[in-house]
């Protein structure tokens, strides 16, 4: 059926995209803002704040200190969020649904508890304020990601893919190399990709575990709206929304021209 | 896909098979001819070591922590939690997050069920740019979104200019009445989804059928439509609901102290006066309305679909 702008569930689309798109669209003018203060509509035209992101040590060490909490981070959630979800599939339905609402808990117990559980620990531990407190928190929050966009693409994985590649002579991990891993790629992928957005944009963990030498973007940003009043956050917020769109695009274009599954279903 | 689906079926059924017959499966097909049985169970214990090591350990056991502090510190005994509704300032917040919660949940699923509802009778092309425009804000930082309400409501901002001009003073900024509205902006992908994939499942045909017999729109709508997109309004309600209880940058950022949220009651015992036991009460207090919000819904969902389908899809 045809969606015509002018009719009530038209409009209703058309105000309701407005207020999605909001935010992400206004950011954007403020950033080039020439006034110091967080003024809307900007009384001129300037560079200043993304100057100012680029000269500011702090700043970029925020921006640092956060590449380095992903970077690690995402591998290690890739890895044993993968592991687990290989792990589930070979489970019986019962174990499987059990196991699943286990491994992506994290997601339904409210941040801030975990964020103070996730607090209480790393300061008895000694880890309060440190990068390795922070990775390895940032890790239990993205594993749930992994496990469901891989999970996801078992879900649809032929088991009889793997006996016949058994059949034909070769091992377990072979079978597993050639077969079932190119299958899950893209569910893998997708994993990466939240694991990366959400470890890089978790605000509440990285408030309460920060430190000297470990203060996230995230952080920073907050920090510099609540205490400094400083503008700098929407050059920051303009190059992550420009980031994040490219690697959302870059990623949804190369995974479908390469996705097997779906070659499969159009022959 | 169709091509796949009598396979994945004819898997499902060996599944089925080995639930019910414990040790009576052919291990080439289902464990991936890696010998024994119990070699098997071991393999899938391998794969799942990490995980639970690294939840248990970095996850669960700080959860039980915090349990065991809530009603240890600064004494043993339940005094944290008995604090919590008896010293009148506490439970003003708690009853103020509730509500708040409340409202953006109905406020959320009211801008989302039109939305969503365009998108399951609209053009794939249209629907492809509709469900971008759904995850927009997921590409915004969460601290630059709130940044912009901050912005725009501000004093003096654009629109405290615009009401003033018709004589309204109506502050949005550190009232409970701007977080609202910024939380539902935030948090409206979350109910626009899973409404979406909820909606998407029902037959159209019964709303026609219904009009064929006689009923108007708007009655084949209220009779038929609507309680057939129940459970995913259900579901994307209580989702909303739940990720409001526990907000923490739209209140810190837009509301104010006089009118805290409670994850801003839980960050200010935390940061200021380091009262682990008292700030747990009040985390583990969140968490049990959490889980009761979540099985009151999943409780409605099962009733409604037990009434509707036979044998529901999962």
């Amino acid at each position: 059926m045809k969606l015509k702008p002018w009719t009530p569930l038209g409009i209703a689309v058309i105000l309701v995209s407005v207020l999605l798109a909001l935010p992400a669209v206004l950011i954007v003018p403020m950033s080039f803002s020439s006034g110091s203060t967080f003024q809307f509509p900007p009384p001129g035209w300037s560079t200043q704040w993304y100057e100012n992101l680029f000269s500011d040590p702090g700043w970029r060490d925020a921006v640092l200190t956060s590449l380095k909490v992903s970077a690690m981070a995402t591998p290690l959630a890739l890895l044993i969020g993968t592991l687990a979800s290989l792990g589930l599939f070979r489970m019986t339905q019962k174990l499987r649904l059990t196991g699943m609402a286990i491994l992506v808990s994290p997601l339904v117990i409210p941040n801030i508890l975990i964020a103070l559980a996730a607090y209480a620990f790393f300061l008895r531990m000694g880890l309060s304020g440190t990068i390795t407190g922070l990775v390895l928190s940032q890790t239990c929050l993205a594993i749930p990601f992994v496990v469901i966009a891989v999970s996801a693409r078992l879900q649809g994985y032929d088991r009889s893919l793997t006996a016949a590649a058994l059949s034909l002579g070769a091992s377990a991990f072979t079978a597993f190399r050639t077969v079932t891993l190119p299958l899950i790629t893209p569910g893998i992928v997708a994993g990466a990709v939240f694991a990366f957005v959400s470890s890089f944009d978790e605000l509440i963990i990285a408030l309460l575990l920060q430190g000297p030498g470990a203060v996230t973007l995230p952080v920073k940003m907050f920090d510099s709206v609540v205490e400094e009043a400083d503008p700098t956050i929407t050059a920051v917020s303009t190059l992550l929304v420009a980031a994040v769109s490219a690697v959302i695009l870059l990623v949804q274009f190369g995974w479908i021209s390469k996705d097997p599954q779906n070659k499969k279903g159009q022959a | 896909m169709s091509v796949s689906l009598p396979s994945a079926a004819s898997a499902d059924a060996i599944d089925t098979a080995t639930t019910l017959v414990p040790g009576g499966l052919d291990p080439i097909r289902r464990r991936g001819g890696s010998g024994t049985s119990w070699h098997a169970v071991l393999i899938t214990c391998v794969l799942m070591i990490p995980a639970a090591v690294a939840l248990g350990l970095l996850f669960f056991y700080p959860l039980v922590e915090i349990i065991r502090l809530s009603v240890t510190e600064p004494e043993v005994g339940f005094g944290n939690y008995i604090e919590l509704f008896a010293d009148g300032y506490t439970v003003n917040i708690v009853l103020r997050t509730l509500w708040t919660a409340f409202v953006v949940a109905v406020v959320t699923i009211a801008l989302a069920f039109p939305f969503a509802y365009a998108m399951t009778i609209c053009k794939p092309m249209t629907r492809a740019v509709l469900f971008t425009i759904v995850l927009i804000p997921f590409w915004t930082s969460a601290v630059g979104k709130n940044f912009v309400f901050l912005a725009l409501f501000q004093r003096n901002g654009v629109i405290d200019t615009f009401l003033s001009g018709f004589g309204i003073h109506f502050p949005l900024i550190g009232t409970t009445l701007g977080v609202t509205i910024a939380m539902s902006q935030v948090l409206l992908p979350f109910a626009v989804l899973p409404l979406y994939a909820s909606l998407g499942q029902i037959d159209l045909r019964l709303v026609q059928a219904a009009q064929g017999l006689g009923a108007s729109k708007f009655v084949s709508f209220l009779r038929v439509y609507l309680p057939l997109s129940a459970p995913g309004l259900v579901a994307g309600a209580v989702l909303v609901f739940v990720l409001s209880l526990g907000f923490y940058v739209t209140p810190a950022m837009l509301g104010s102290p006089q009118h805290a949220l409670i994850a801003q009651l839980i960050m200010a015992r935390v940061q200021m006066v380091l009262d682990l036991g008292g700030a747990g009460a009040i985390g583990i207090f969140l968490l049990v309305v959490t889980l009761l919000s979540l099985g009151l819904s999943r409780l409605v969902a099962a009733r409604v679909t037990t009434g509707t389908t036979i044998g529901g899809l999962k």
